[in-house]
């Protein structure tokens, strides 16, 4: 302590890249800053008023001198927008390969599902040098998840998924903070993302998997529905139960849903979607907004029927079913 | 307020042709509704800033040692909205622009002088209602009242405020409505646009973006207001809204809101800068149109605050691009400004401390703004600290210290009498160094990674609190000073005479205070604004 901490810590893939960018943008601030300031002092000082009838001379201006600065100022605004544009649309691209982590935000928690269905709350064990996606959702307000070291941060909606993802390069523990207001506890709305080395996580998989979820005892209000069950087959059990597959067995009476996921869909009425989790959402929930081409709108809505968890899990039911290794026998 | 009686052998002027406080409140006089409005918003700049005072008192330590988080969220809301909408938004067109706009074309009054007071009670109304609020449960949505928090979850005072945000915005769009139509017809034979003073084109700048931009602000309060009270599914995706159009809808107002706080700064650093170097502003017409082009291109970068929010990449890049070319014109004021010291018989009077502190401030306020135009490094500092400073490098140390730039050089104009200028420069540093030590940090703690509205904080964020917190007292001495030393000026300041700063300008050549009417008789321009010798033309 004491020290003035001047540097954040800087812990994934992105933030590397990140920082070299910021110290570029710095690098131009204050060479603009000390450029005015300069002048400004140094104009102070050397015009300053000597006797009380001075006249200066007039001057009105000089098109060419304005015109001329704003050209390679706009040349460097480019290149800042450029390098920006190309590192935030590498924020938003996941490898394919990623592992997928369900997080769902909550006025004051954090609940995040594992692909192997462990869960905890308000903290995030994840391997290290691994790239990870983050499928988020609300269940109330909008919150934002924020890891500053590792650059990332977008906002968690209610009544979608939004998605982020990361590569942890440095093994350690993290802030999390929730940065989107959200109410009386915003600021307690905290936790930590743990960056384990490959063996250490697969051995905290397995602990966590045999106790159940430890972390997720007490009062903590977010219902505990998946165990340690994988969400796929969580959600093949529902597809049953709630006997979606009276329709969509064979394609009849709702498309099959065999092999839809990530592919195009073409809609009654003109208009194509690609299957992703947030069309599934929307055709589970309000399923005439968008209905495949060729269907009737028959189908009943499954709003208040299945809770936020249940839904994703059917959702991954269904993307299980378009992944050639069908994970779902195990 | 008591109305100082000045001393005897005085002619008729606008204070005291008229006495009693039924003259005031029934007053048309543009002069007397800007003192009005001084008064009204002073009342709610020192509320503001009480609230900023316990909101860095509280954030000394880490831990909650105040006051609960509820109350720490109602009192970093209140200070928004008092700020914003009862302070920096009519701050200086309704104060400055009131008083200044009639003396500087040569008119008589606004074009609506009833219309005028008009705006000043409704500006109350809402004031009062604001107010209410505060003392009766308070809001805790933060002043951006985002969904579906706003209208769905709080329990705060959510319908008062909108209702009340709702009215002020009328105030708003009758003085720009005002401001515009006055510029348009009453300016005095021979005062052609381009020999307007740079402050009346960045008021009527200002006026257009009023008057475009607030009647959205209203739509947006309504439909909140309809969702909260009818349950009409608007933002709220439980009840088949969509969050997102509420953040679209309030940053199409908002984000033109951030230049009506800052254009009738820069009008002001025009003025200022002109009259203490003697000289014309460098490239007039250029500034003049970067007004314009502001208040336009304005209205085309809203979604800069939503590059996290869940917006679609492809949208997000415009939006990025865009904000940068409205950020050129604000260079161009800038250069032109600091191209207008060269040369020039530079006094350093107290309203050009604060012009000089406007430049190097507003400077690093743009410039990290360019930072959250930036997309990928939007992404890490945006809701935090980062945020937080740069928006006070823009409203405080470019809207406020152009308007006490402003009010220190006109308060001779407006009240008779000079203000002890060792005290009004003592102010100004003091607030130059203030405001430095308690903003800088918040660029640092929020790279760092400190969200803002967090009421605790992590441990290692504190060092840099302690230095914000420090720095705010300072700042705040700087804030009072001028209460005392220009309230005194009252009856004790030196008489100032028609124009104790040698300015060019129309305001100039009438007395101070001004006769009711202005001028004795409508004058007649035949020079550009800023006539301080022949143009020469060549440089070097
Ligand atoms: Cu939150
Ligand atoms: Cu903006």
């Amino acid at each position: 302590m004491g020290d003035i901490p001047l540097f954040p810590e800087s812990a994934s893939t992105a933030s590397g890249q990140f920082d070299i960018m910021f110290f570029f943008m710095v690098f131009l601030a204050v060479f603009f800053t000390v450029l005015v300031a300069g002048a400004v002092i140094y104009f102070s000082f050397r015009y300053r008023r000597r006797s009380a009838d001075e006249v200066p001379p007039q001057i009105s201006g000089n098109t060419k001198l304005e015109v001329g600065l704003m050209v390679p100022l706009a040349g460097l605004a480019l290149i800042a927008f450029t390098w920006n544009a190309v590192l935030y649309m590498n924020m938003w691209d996941p490898p394919d390969d990623a592992m997928e982590i369900y997080v769902a935000g909550k006025q004051w928690m954090w609940k995040m599902q594992h692909p192997d269905g462990q869960q905890e709350i308000n903290t995030l064990h994840v391997p290290v040098d691994t790239p990870v996606k983050l499928l988020m959702t609300s269940q109330d307000v909008i919150h934002s998840f924020y890891v500053p070291a590792f650059r990332i941060k977008h906002d968690v909606l209610p009544g979608r998924y939004t998605t982020l993802w990361f590569e942890a390069t440095d093994v350690g523990e993290y802030h999390l903070f929730c940065a989107e207001y959200c109410g009386t506890n915003h600021s307690r709305m905290i936790g930590q993302v743990i960056v384990l080395g490959q063996a250490d996580y697969e051995e905290w998989l397995a602990t966590a998997g045999s106790t159940g979820s430890p972390t997720t005892a007490g009062d903590s209000g977010m219902a505990d529905s998946g165990g340690t069950v994988a969400p796929e087959a969580a959600g093949a059990q529902l597809y049953e139960s709630l006997g979606c597959a009276g329709c969509h067995n064979g394609g009849v009476i709702g498309p099959a849903l065999d092999g839809i996921f990530g592919e195009e869909v073409q809609l009654e009425g003109g208009g194509s979607a690609t299957v992703d989790e947030n069309y599934l959402r929307r055709s589970i929930l309000q399923p005439n907004a968008d209905i495949v081409a060729g269907y009737q709108p028959v189908m009943p809505t499954f709003e208040g029927q299945v809770d936020e968890d249940q839904l994703f899990q059917l959702i991954k039911y269904i993307e299980s079913l378009s992944s050639d290794n069908a994970e779902t026998e195990q | 307020m008591a109305v100082p009686t000045l001393a005897l052998p005085q002619k008729k002027n606008y204070i005291n042709a008229g006495s009693g406080l039924k003259s005031w409140l029934l007053t048309t006089d543009h002069k007397r509704i800007a003192i009005l409005y001084l008064i009204s918003i002073s009342i709610m700049f020192l509320l503001g800033g009480l609230m900023a005072a316990l909101i860095r008192m509280e954030l000394l330590t880490p831990a909650a040692d105040l006051m609960g988080s509820d109350d720490y969220n109602r009192l970093f809301t209140s200070h928004g909205v008092v700020m914003i909408f009862g302070f920096l938004i009519p701050s200086i067109p309704a104060v400055l622009g009131n008083f200044l706009i009639p003396l500087m074309i040569g008119a008589k009054d606004l074009a609506f002088p009833r219309v005028n007071l008009l705006s000043w009670y409704i500006y109350m109304v809402a004031g009062v209602m604001v107010l209410w609020v505060l003392f009766n449960g308070g809001l805790d949505t933060g002043w951006t009242f985002y969904t579906p928090y706003s209208s769905s979850v709080s329990t705060s005072e959510v319908l008062p405020t909108t209702l009340a945000v709702f009215i002020m915005g009328f105030s708003s769009i009758l003085t720009g409505l005002n401001f515009i139509v006055t510029i348009h017809t009453m300016r005095a034979p021979g005062m052609t646009w381009f020999r307007m003073p740079l402050f009346l084109w960045s008021m009527y700048a200002t006026s257009l973006i009023m008057l475009l931009g607030t009647p959205v602000l209203g739509i947006t309060m309504l439909l909140l207001f309809a969702e909260r009270v009818f349950g009409v599914g608007i933002f709220d995706p439980a009840l088949g809204g969509d969050p997102l159009l509420f953040q679209h809808f309030f940053w199409f107002y908002s984000h033109p809101a951030v230049y009506i706080m800052i254009l009738p700064s820069m009008g002001v650093i025009s003025e200022v800068i002109a009259a203490f170097t003697r000289k014309r502003i460098f490239g007039y017409r250029f500034v003049a149109f970067s007004s314009i082009a502001i208040a336009i291109f304005g209205f085309l970068v809203w979604a800069h605050h939503m590059f996290v929010a869940g917006m679609s990449i492809h949208a997000a890049l415009i939006f990025s691009l865009l904000s940068y070319l409205v950020a050129i014109p604000s260079a161009i004021k800038v250069f032109n400004w600091s191209a207008t010291l060269y040369k020039g018989s530079i006094q350093f009077s107290t309203p050009m401390l604060y012009a000089m502190g406007f430049l190097g401030l507003f400077t690093i306020g743009g410039l990290t703004g360019l930072f959250l135009s930036a997309l990928a490094l939007d992404v890490h500092v945006t809701d935090t600290y980062f945020v937080v400073a740069h928006f006070h490098f823009i409203m405080v140390g470019g809207a406020v210290m152009g308007y006490l730039a402003g009010l220190h050089f006109w308060w001779p104009k407006i009240t008779g009498r000079m203000y002890s200028e060792t005290w009004a420069k003592l102010a100004a540093l003091i607030t130059f160094i203030g405001f430095n030590v308690t903003f800088f940090p918040q660029f640092i703690v929020g790279f760092l990674g400190m969200p803002r509205r967090y009421h605790t904080y992590a441990p290692e964020f504190q060092v840099l609190n302690i230095l914000s917190t420090a720095g705010a007292s300072i700042l705040a001495v700087g804030m009072i000073l001028p209460i005392f030393y220009l309230t005194s000026s009252l009856w004790s300041g030196k008489r100032a005479g028609k124009n104790p700063w040698g300015a060019a300008g129309l305001e100039w050549e009438t007395e101070s205070p001004p006769p009711q009417f202005n001028f004795d008789e409508t004058p007649v321009v035949t020079v550009g604004a800023y006539n301080y010798g022949p143009v020469e033309d060549k440089i070097g």
